[in-house]
């Protein structure tokens, strides 16, 4: 119930428009991967999901943030039921956690900058994408691209201002046999910021 | 009082549906007959007008129910879109980020609180005095200065035009006028003008439009379209004379000034949006938007009316 009425809030104050390139997704377990640009970007991609999508897909998020402070903790653990990544301990470990998730049968909401990038700009993917499509090389993997989330809600900022956003949904991925880690992190990262047009 | 016991009021709401049924079923006729591309676009742009004006006569129905209050509750959401889209649009710049906090969630829903507390004194001065001191200052205290004039100009602009302008339309309905019939006439007029003189010009274009009025602004607008468009809304203005306070000759030079303002109003806007590259705010991002658009010569029109409302009657 909390998580039906907040993923309606989110999308009334993001005020975001929703386009699935590749048609509405169905169930089926994937990751969903997106630019980085504000503390709504999950939310904003989680409310926009079918359901029953929604209530099988949980998001990955730094540890230092999600826990800090008793709402946070009870958001994290209890509605949106976070996968937290303790960035200070190394990709292994992160990789580790969201190979459990999966095994869990969850689909992951994924941001493979790492970080939340201060303009439109999509900054390069750290590979923790990759080494989860090595150990799964059947999984889905859907580029999700967020437009003008950064100015809704800027690093920084606590109010948002309701600027026009999008976020658009394009056709799924896998990894090819035989694709190296660069090749791939730079098709992924492509594919994202080929559903700005 | 309730405005539906005003005779000439429900004829005139009887009159509009009737008028909008007429053009969507001409329209959705045209629909199926034209043939062309250039005939196609031109009725899907009529038919996406039709649809505006429906949801504008369903608005104004409203309005007139709740006696005041929601119309501008109404316009008030209005300005709040018409805001939106034109800050997507020109106010990129990071730093503003607060300032356009506060004209989003302070000043746009003050401005209207002021219309429904009828406070004129301070609704008149609120974003021309109070906004245009408070925006740079909000803008010092952050301290970026690049481009700084430019950016407050942007701001101050925006709020005049989509908050500003937009909220002299549910003022008319407080305006002190001596006569008998509800006020929400007075909106009537001024909104069935502008659009008309709006659709008119559209048409009049369409059909004899030969000579450009303003190339480089919008390639659209032509002279035989602007004199056709605005001698037909002021003809009906005139013969709506009836329904306001004015009389024949009083109603055809207020619709005049109306038709005038909208025109410039509508190429004001276009500039902005050329200026962007952007043809319609509509189409800023598909499916979403277009408020600008349908209100941008209502943005001059109704503080020109207002006032010489005001001023002589």
């Amino acid at each position: 119930m909390t998580a039906g009425l907040l993923a309606y809030v989110a999308r009334a104050v993001s005020g975001a428009s929703v386009r699935f390139t590749a048609g509405l997704p169905g169930p089926g377990q994937r990751v969903f991967f997106a630019n980085h640009c504000s503390h709504l970007d999950f939310l904003v991609i989680w409310s926009s999901l079918p359901p029953v999508v929604r209530a099988a897909t949980r998001p990955v998020a730094a540890a230092e943030y999600w826990l800090r402070g008793r709402l946070r903790r009870h958001l994290a653990a209890n509605v949106f039921r976070a996968v937290l990544i303790d960035r200070g301990a190394g990709g292994r470990e992160a990789v580790a956690r969201l190979s459990a998730a999966l095994a869990e049968g969850d689909s992951l909401i994924l941001f493979p900058e790492g970080t939340r990038g201060e303009g439109p700009h999509v900054a390069p993917f750290k590979s923790g994408l990759f080494h989860l499509a090595q150990e799964r090389p059947g999984l889905e993997l859907v580029p999700v691209h967020l437009e003008n989330l950064n100015r809704v809600l800027p690093k920084g900022e606590a109010m948002p201002v309701p600027v026009m956003s999008r976020v658009s949904f394009g056709a799924p991925l896998r990894l090819e046999p035989g694709e190296d880690k660069d090749a791939f992190l730079e098709r992924t990262r492509a594919a994202v910021v080929g559903l700005a047009a | 009082m309730n405005a539906f016991e005003n005779p000439d009021l429900v004829r005139l709401l009887g009159g509009m549906v009737a008028l909008l049924a007429i053009g969507t079923i001409a329209g959705q006729v045209l629909r199926r007959t034209a043939r062309s591309e250039s005939g196609q676009a031109t009725v899907r742009n009529i038919n996406d007008r039709m649809r505006a004006w429906w949801i504008m006569a369903a608005v104004f129905t409203v309005a007139i129910i709740t006696g005041g209050i929601g119309s501008i509750v109404l316009f008030g959401l209005v300005s709040f879109l018409a805001l939106r889209e034109f800050v997507t649009l020109v106010a990129s710049s990071r730093a503003d980020h607060r300032t356009l906090v506060i004209a989003f969630f302070v000043f746009t829903p003050l401005q209207y609180v002021l219309v429904a507390v009828e406070w004129y004194g301070l609704f008149a001065i609120l974003i021309p005095v109070y906004v245009f001191v408070l925006v740079p200052t909000t803008m010092v205290i952050v301290g970026e200065t690049e481009r700084f004039l430019e950016r407050a100009a942007t701001i101050q602009w925006g709020l005049m035009a989509c908050v500003y302008c937009v909220s002299y339309a549910p003022a008319l309905l407080l305006l002190d006028v001596e006569w008998d019939s509800p006020n929400a006439l007075l909106l009537f007029f001024l909104v069935v003008v502008v659009q008309l003189s709006d659709v008119a010009q559209y048409v009049w274009g369409k059909t004899l439009g030969r000579h450009k009025i303003a190339p480089r602004v919008s390639p659209n607008k032509t002279w035989e379209g602007f004199v056709g468009g605005v001698l037909t809304a002021t003809a009906v203005g005139a013969g709506l004379w009836w329904a306001t306070p004015f009389d024949p000759l009083e109603a055809a030079g207020m619709a005049f000034v109306i038709c005038l303002a909208g025109f410039a109003g509508g190429l004001t806007m276009a500039a902005i949006k050329r200026d962007r590259g952007v043809k319609d705010y509509g189409t800023l991002l598909p499916g979403h938007g277009g408020v600008l658009d349908r209100i941008d010569s209502l943005t001059f029109a109704a503080p020109l009316f207002f006032h010489l409302t005001r001023f002589f009657f």
